[in-house]
């Protein structure tokens, strides 16, 4: 008995040491960008780095994994000033992203009356309208459907600028209204089937659940081809600002009509002409007149690496690298220009090249130190060729908004910085 | 004995009737989810379109909108649709084939529908769908008359609102016609 008081005590007393330690620890991470500033050497060889002398944090630290503290600055950033801090938008950060996967934490957001807090027992879906049986669906009813999980990019149809670039925009400002990630979901054709599809409709409304009611209304070609309704995101349940329970996702559609929080789905035979498919998300023309539901999102690159606001330290290699993607199919090739646009190479294309999804191009470069000029140029596999910014301003004029798709341009100066060409 | 026989034959059709809406119900190829009953969608219908369909009884004047818009929605609008901090509502005609489009309510928008729609659903901003359908028919009418499209003894409701005619009714263009460049 007298024995193993000491004993537990002693365990108590590691424990505690433990403790002490990991407080230590993350205290320690949490100033280490000022402390290796300060004593840069001390973990560097011949010496024995700190994080080699003592344990690591403990496992579960947190349940939900987080990046490393040293990726802080890894983050979404608001797109423009707005006079509500609900109805804005903020950005993917590609400069600091590597393959096609954008991390959910990482989604570009764009909202019309903040993110709503919708417990997933008390959210339903109503299917309505030109439909044999109107239903009502549950989460739990959504999910026993057979599902089916893609990779797709999701843009934006504001994505990339008209007007107000400057030669201080990273890639995040000029193309981060874009992500990519793999979607599950059920077909929405399957879910249509058990309502039993009305010969007579054409379209369909698609409502969201947030305070603006989000509503926009979709052709029901789209519907029946490759729509989706989906519940998850790389793997997990749709994040809140993905429209966590439940959301309209419609392959290669700009970014809109793919509704969040999706609540009702009506069958009509006609558009139903709301808001965001008049006064909102029509590209008005030189001539006065705008073009409605322009939804394709069409094909558009970029390079990544090296992209505004980035730094070349030093002449000798370097791997251009960036993103191409088209709403109409799969990216059958990508040319990189580094003088401007007067000689273009092919582009190495990562596998996998999927349909509606960005494909990573990648190209070898020996920089010389004279000044660059960096561009991608994509195709796709209906033979479209991504223009530049003077043929398409030449058709659209500087006022319509949205689907700006042109050619992007990074200037290399003779110091290694990276700026937007405007 | 008439009066036994019609009692069995409407107690027959609605049990038919039942039986019949039961087995619909399941009727789906795999019969996941329940049929909506009409008043749960009722709740949540509130689209309106073009024609009017879906617009719900009521009715608000000018007058009756001029104290609401003031009320709910000149702190964001301005108080004649002027916009700041939020959209201009109102003018901006003749402006669209422009170096400086302005794009609003009278100048943009192609049906009076959508701003009942909108308005409904998605107004005001710090509280959407607390408007009566008479205080939307009233706050349209007002926003229509500041922009000259209505008069100021007009009374919108579901049979008048959809025949405004809105200036630049014709003025979007579809289908799509891209690929247009290069």
């Amino acid at each position: 008995m007298s024995k193993r008081r000491p004993e537990k005590t002693g365990i108590a007393r590691r424990k505690l040491l433990a403790g002490g330690v990991v407080l230590a620890g993350s205290a320690a991470s949490a100033a280490l960008p000022a402390a290796s500033a300060g004593a840069a050497d001390d973990n560097l060889p011949p010496h024995v780095p700190a994080w080699m002398k003592e344990q690591g944090a403990p496992f579960l630290s947190p349940p939900y994994g987080q990046p490393s503290p040293f990726e802080k600055d890894v983050i979404r950033r608001p797109r423009a000033p707005t006079p509500t801090n609900t109805a804005a938008s903020s950005m993917t950060p590609w400069q600091n992203l590597h393959g096609i996967i954008t991390p959910n934490g990482l989604h570009f957001e764009r909202h019309h009356a903040g993110v709503p807090a919708i417990d997933p027992d008390q959210h339903r879906l109503v299917l309505h309208g030109l439909v044999k049986r109107p239903l009502i669906f549950t989460m739990d009813d959504i999910v026993r459907f057979p599902s089916e999980s893609h990779i797709y990019f999701l843009e934006c149809s504001g994505n990339s600028f008209w007007t107000g670039n400057t030669p201080q925009s990273t890639v995040q400002h000029t193309h981060g209204e874009m992500s990519c990630c793999e979607w599950t979901g059920v077909r929405l054709s399957t879910v249509l089937a058990e309502a039993g599809l009305d010969p007579q409709a054409t379209w369909m409304l698609g409502e969201g659940a947030d305070a603006a009611g989000m509503a926009r209304s979709v052709p029901i070609a789209k519907v029946l081809d490759d729509a989706l309704l989906v519940y998850a995101q790389n793997g997990e349940r749709l994040r809140p600002e993905q429209g966590y329970p439940l959301r309209l996702f419609l392959p290669g559609y700009e970014g809109n009509t793919n509704v969040k929080w999706l609540r009702r789905l009506k069958l009509g035979d006609q558009p139903f002409q709301t808001r965001e498919e008049t006064s909102k998300y029509t590209d008005l023309m030189p001539d006065g007149t705008a073009r409605q539901f322009t939804f394709v999102m069409e094909a558009k690159s970029v390079i990544t690496f090296p992209s505004g606001g980035q730094l070349l330290r030093e002449k000798g290699f370097y791997e251009i690298s960036g993103l191409a993607w088209s709403g109409r199919g799969r990216v059958t090739r990508v040319d990189v220009s580094t003088d401007g646009g007067a000689s273009w190479k092919e582009a190495r294309l990562q596998q996998p090249v999927l349909t509606k999804c960005l494909t990573r191009f990648r190209m070898s470069w020996n920089w010389d130190g004279a000044p660059a000029q960096l561009q991608s140029r994509t195709v796709d596999e209906t033979g479209y060729v991504q223009p530049t910014r003077a043929q398409l301003v030449d058709v659209r004029g500087l006022h319509s908004s949205y689907h700006y798709n042109a050619i992007q341009t990074w200037q290399v100066a003779q110091d290694g910085a990276v700026t937007n060409v405007v | 004995m008439s009066y036994s026989l019609r009692t069995i034959l409407v107690g027959a059709a609605v049990s038919f009737a039942l039986t019949t809406l039961a087995r619909a119900a399941d009727n789906g190829p795999l019969g996941i989810g329940h049929v909506a009953s009409p008043s749960q969608i009722a709740g949540w219908d509130i689209d309106v379109r073009a024609d009017g369909q879906g617009l719900p009884p009521g009715h608000g004047s000018v007058r009756e909108g001029e104290k609401i818009f003031a009320e709910t929605c000149a702190a964001c609008h301005g108080a004649k649709g002027e916009g700041k901090p939020a959209d201009q509502l109102v003018g901006g005609f003749d402006t669209l084939a422009t170096s400086k489009p302005v794009r609003t309510v009278g100048s943009y928008w192609p049906y009076a529908s959508t701003l009942f729609d909108y308005i409904r659903r998605a107004m005001p901003f710090n509280s959407p769908q607390s408007l009566t359908a008479d205080q939307v028919y009233a706050v349209s009418a007002y926003i229509l008359y500041l922009n000259n499209i209505v008069t100021e003894d007009t009374v919108l409701d579901a049979t008048s609102l959809p025949r405004v005619e809105m200036p630049n009714r014709n003025g979007l263009t579809s289908p799509d016609p891209r690929p247009d460049v290069p």
